[in-house]
């Protein structure tokens, strides 16, 4: 008997966060210590996945599958493979950072916050999981419910136009998505079952059709140019744990989208596509890189940053080649990590200065020097130094892009330079120059908040140093994909349940 | 030749849970006039016979009686338990509003449950002579029930625009059967069929006349678009109990007898039914949606949410075949609870001497109440259609079935109304939870309305985590009779 250990990791958050309910609302330090050790569990019960996980296949491992609306021909089918057990580590430890840096930023409503979350996690796990259509469907919608309650009520000042923009973007690109996913049916043999519907030869036209079906829903997640405009605001005003979780996983389930979707189902059209998307990737890249430039607001800025980066995912996906591809699932890692780790360094100063306008501040490396250390490495990781993770992620995306397509690798090029012109800029604004008047006596950083940044710092170098931690998971699923992009072999059998794996 | 006088009173069998409803709300009168002490226990008779009458029609076995004129099938079963839960929900809310019904509970319960008989018969009606009984009578005691405040004018106005629109849309009706039965020399809905297919009538110019009347009069019933302009005034102006009522009940009762009509009476005209539901349909979305967008009050809001989910329901007949039908049936299920569960919060915020019925009397509502913020949360949710509620696998569902069928664009359409219908419903979302309350609200729960809210919660989100059973039943009823 196999213990179902995905089910555990999509259910465990959310019926941890429903046993919040349980605790008095006035027991606030109770109710977070709870919310911490859920996501602590949650953190522990993936390494089981890390350690039973075989490297060596493509086929998708820790599969369940129960029938669950027969009627429709709906199954509860959840499996993961090389490619999604990175997401599963990213999501986990960014939930865990999140809950830190919430602990006193967030005041009111200290239950519904931290249930919000929980049941985030859930769904966000999930989606990583579920090889049913359907099934992901749900999941990938369950997820707006919580983080337009996360935005719009723990936000900014202009918390509401921005969650109600982010709700709204997000749920018109699904429904097309929903859309697709019937027509799919339709033609895929009556199957929602993802396994089944790739390696199908579907005619092209249908295959466009639906690939600018899913293009709606995954671009607007990515968020690709020219649908990214909701991505500023929402960032901007979400609390720090909002923003962190927005950049670390749920703009990566675009990504992922294409990845698990478009790529293997829709082989020829993705082919076609590839010079339009290339170019989105790298308008993207310098768009936002030049936008950044002329940001005031801090959380903006790197907002912005994110849409030039994630251009970078989807250049090397769209790259089409093992090396394109591998570094864009990195980059999508190191994005989470790196960008993760600036929104949880921009909500620490924030509680304390109460400002994200970068013209009020300077001379932070003298009044508060660890947190100088801390984000000087986050910049530089952002910009792509080699012996951090951003290094190996880009390099690898444009040695990709490169072999596909020069001219694009070229120009993203350029999105490096400017990347460390905002980027170190930003970084003088803030820390150096003279002390400005309201950041003297800025309380240092406190245990909890160091032991919230360390984890990201040494996983920035130890990727960078040693990507193959990462990368190993990769190659063979990533071959398996390109292989099933470029028509060389079909779906491969699936599996059935790898009890021998287990106890 | 012996003519037997004697009444054959097995005969009666399947239509016994309808005469014992009609017993009950008789003797519901009698109480009322007898027993003026023992009113509060009046909801509660009526909710018990409710629940007899459930069981009995979930135990019995399909069949035919009356010649054909009353089918007891699969598709009457579903229907009928849609109308029994509005029936049993709206009830048990009916504590929250003993206050405004106070003296005249049992003229309430009595012409609920008359109501209720009415929209059995039409579940079952097999007949166009039964079908239009069932319609009378199911809409007459509603007449009587939205002008409940007499003395309040906006109710008396309601009543008499709804008594005079519905007159005029059972005169469509009444034509369009008369055409039917002067073509066809039958009222029988299932024979009408066969002689249409038989005789060559598809294309004849009084049939086609025929359909349009019909489809005119039916659309009345359900509220689509453009058939639609009595909805918000009469929802408005009735009591918001009765408006909970009347949005799911009657209306599911006249998806049945649409249904019947279509499906079983006129499928040859599928070609020209078809097409033009799925015009009616996308026009409906769009009016409810969009005149949704820009009100002010919250029930009024609701009602016109109402209006594009019974553009959402045609969805399903457009295919004209079981699966679409099961599709409209799932719908409607989920329908009734999300829906009446917005309708009780709406409820729930009605004060003495106030109605609260602006959107912006939901404002803070979280803060003060957060279990209630948190139920209205999910139905609104569910409405939207977003997972894991109900109203998500309803809408993939009618979705499927449509996209099965071939409309393409009017599934695009509803993806996109359905996509603007979110911008109202999280309007309300927001005031709850994103903004500070003016006013302290205090809320009191009857005990049957916390029942009814726990129901309508179980039902929206289990039906979104296990709709299988669901879908199982209602396909097996549908494909096994």
């Amino acid at each position: 008997m196999s213990m179902p250990l995905l089910s555990i990791l999509i259910f465990f958050p959310i019926l941890g966060g429903l046993s919040l309910l349980c605790v008095p609302r006035q027991q606030t330090a109770t109710i977070r210590l709870m919310a911490f050790f859920v996501s602590l569990v949650e953190l522990l019960l993936t390494l089981p996945l890390v350690l039973l996980f075989d490297k060596s296949t493509h086929v998708m491992q820790f599969v369940e599958q129960h029938p669950w609306i027969p009627a429709l021909h709906i199954n509860y089918s959840l499996g993961i493979d090389g490619i999604s057990i990175l997401f599963l580590l990213l999501t986990a430890l960014i939930i865990v950072l999140s809950v830190l840096v919430s602990w006193e930023s967030i005041g009111d409503k200290v239950p519904e916050f931290f249930i919000a979350m929980l049941l985030l996690e859930g769904a966000m796990m999930g989606v990583f999981c579920a090889t049913d259509f359907i099934l992901f469907y749900i999941f990938w919608e369950a997820m707006l419910i919580p983080m337009f309650l996360i935005i719009g009520i723990w936000g900014g000042p202009n918390r509401i136009y921005a969650t109600v923009k982010f709700f709204l973007y997000t749920l018109v690109g699904s429904l097309l998505m929903l859309v697709g996913i019937i027509l799919l049916y339709q033609h895929g043999g009556r199957t929602f079952d993802i396994l089944k519907l790739a390696g199908q030869a579907y005619p092209l036209k249908l295959q466009l059709i639906l690939f600018w079906a899913f293009f709606a829903a995954f671009a607007v997640k990515v968020p690709m140019w020219p649908v990214h405009t909701w991505l500023p605001g929402a960032h901007t005003e979400a609390p720090a744990a909002g923003s962190v979780i927005l950049a670390g996983v749920l703009i990566k389930m675009g990504a992922y989208g294409f990845l698990r979707f478009s790529l293997p189902i829709l082989p020829d059209a993705t082919q076609q596509m590839m010079l339009p998307m290339l170019a989105l990737s790298v308008i993207a890249i310098v768009y936002g890189a030049v936008i950044c430039l002329a940001q005031t607001d801090l959380k903006r800025l790197i907002a912005y940053s994110s849409v030039s980066h994630m251009g970078f995912v989807t250049l090397g996906l769209f790259a089409l080649n093992q090396r394109g591809l591998e570094g864009s699932i990195l980059q999508m890692i190191n994005h989470g990590l790196v960008t993760g780790a600036l929104f949880l360094a921009v909500g620490m100063i924030y509680e304390r200065t109460h400002t994200r306008e970068i013209a009020a501040y300077g001379g932070l490396a003298s009044t508060m020097p660890v947190f100088a250390g801390f984000f000087l490495l986050f910049t530089l990781a952002a910009v792509g130094l080699p012996g951090t993770n951003g290094f190996i992620g880009e390099f690898l995306i444009l040695l990709g892009g490169f072999e596909s397509q020069p001219w694009a690798a070229v120009i993203a090029a350029s999105g490096l330079i400017l990347g460390a012109w905002y980027m170190l800029w930003l970084y003088q604004r803030i820390f150096f120059n003279e002390v400005r008047d309201g950041m003297r006596g800025l309380i240092q950083l406190n245990l909890r908040e160091i032991l919230t940044l360390a984890p990201m710092a040494v996983l920035i170098l130890w990727i960078g140093l040693y990507p193959n931690a990462l990368l190993s998971f990769l190659h063979v699923s990533v071959g398996h994909l390109l292989d099933q992009v470029h028509g060389v072999g079909l779906a491969g059998p699936v599996l059935p349940p790898l009890t021998s794996y287990l106890p | 030749m012996i003519h037997t006088a004697a009444v054959s009173w097995t005969a009666l069998e399947p239509i016994l849970p309808e005469l014992l409803l009609i017993g009950i709300g008789v003797l519901l009168i009698g109480c009322d006039l007898f027993l003026p002490r023992q009113r509060q226990l009046l909801p509660w008779l009526t909710v018990l016979g409710c629940l007899t009458a459930l069981a009995m029609i979930l135990a019995a076995q399909p069949v035919t009686a009356f010649g054909g004129m009353f089918l007891a099938d699969g598709y009457a079963k579903v229907f009928k338990v849609i109308c029994l839960g509005a029936v049993i929900l709206t009830t048990l809310m009916a504590g929250q509003f003993r206050r405004l019904i106070g003296p005249r509970q049992g003229e309430y319960d009595s012409l609920l449950l008359f109501s209720l008989v009415g929209m059995l018969l039409m579940a079952s009606a097999g007949d166009l002579m039964v079908l239009y009984l069932g319609l009378e009578l199911m809409a007459l005691p509603v007449y009587a029930l939205v002008g409940l405040h007499k003395r309040e004018q906006r109710t008396s106005e309601a009543a008499i625009k709804y008594f005079l629109m519905g007159a005029f849309a059972s005169a469509l009706l009444l034509f369009g059967m008369s055409l039917l039965y002067g073509l066809t020399g039958t009222t029988d809905i299932g024979r009408i069929a066969e002689l249409i297919a038989s005789r060559n009538l598809a294309a004849n110019p009084a049939l086609l006349a025929a359909l349009g009347l019909l489809l005119a009069g039916l659309c009345f019933k359900v509220a689509v678009a453009p058939f639609h302009l009595w909805t918000p005034d009469v929802y408005e102006g009735a009591p918001t109990l009765v408006t909970a009522f009347m949005s799911v009940g009657p209306k599911a009762a006249g998806f049945a007898i649409f249904g019947r009509m279509l499906l079983e009476g006129l499928p040859q005209l599928q070609g020209h039914w078809g097409p033009i539901l799925a015009v009616l349909a996308l026009l409906t979305m769009a009016v409810g949606n969009i005149t949704a967008l820009c009100q002010h009050s919250l029930k009024r809001m609701l009602a016109y949410s109402s209006i594009a989910h019974a553009g959402y329901a045609v969805l399903g007949l457009l295919p004209g075949t079981a699966e679409g039908m099961a599709a409209t049936m799932t719908y409607l299920v989920v329908y009734l609870f999300m829906n009446l569960g917005a309708f009780a919060v709406l409820m729930l915020l009605a004060a003495p001497g106030q109605s609260r019925e602006s959107i912006d009397d939901c404002k803070g509502l979280a803060t003060r109440h957060p279990v209630v913020a948190a139920l209205m949360l999910v139905f609104l949710f569910s409405l939207t259609g977003i997972p894991p509620t109900g109203g998500f696998i309803g809408k993939f569902y009618l979705l499927k079935a449509a996209f099965t069928a071939g409309y393409t664009l009017t599934v695009v359409g509803a993806v996109l109304f359905s996509a603007i219908s979110a911008y109202f419903y999280l309007r309300v979302v927001r005031l709850m939870y994103m903004s500070e309350a003016e006013a302290p609200v205090s809320l009191t729960f009857s005990p049957g309305m916390t029942a009814a809210l726990g129901l309508c919660l179980a039902g929206a989100l289990g039906l979104g985590l296990f709709p299988g059973s669901l879908l199982g039943w209602i396909v097996a009823a549908l494909t096994g009779s």
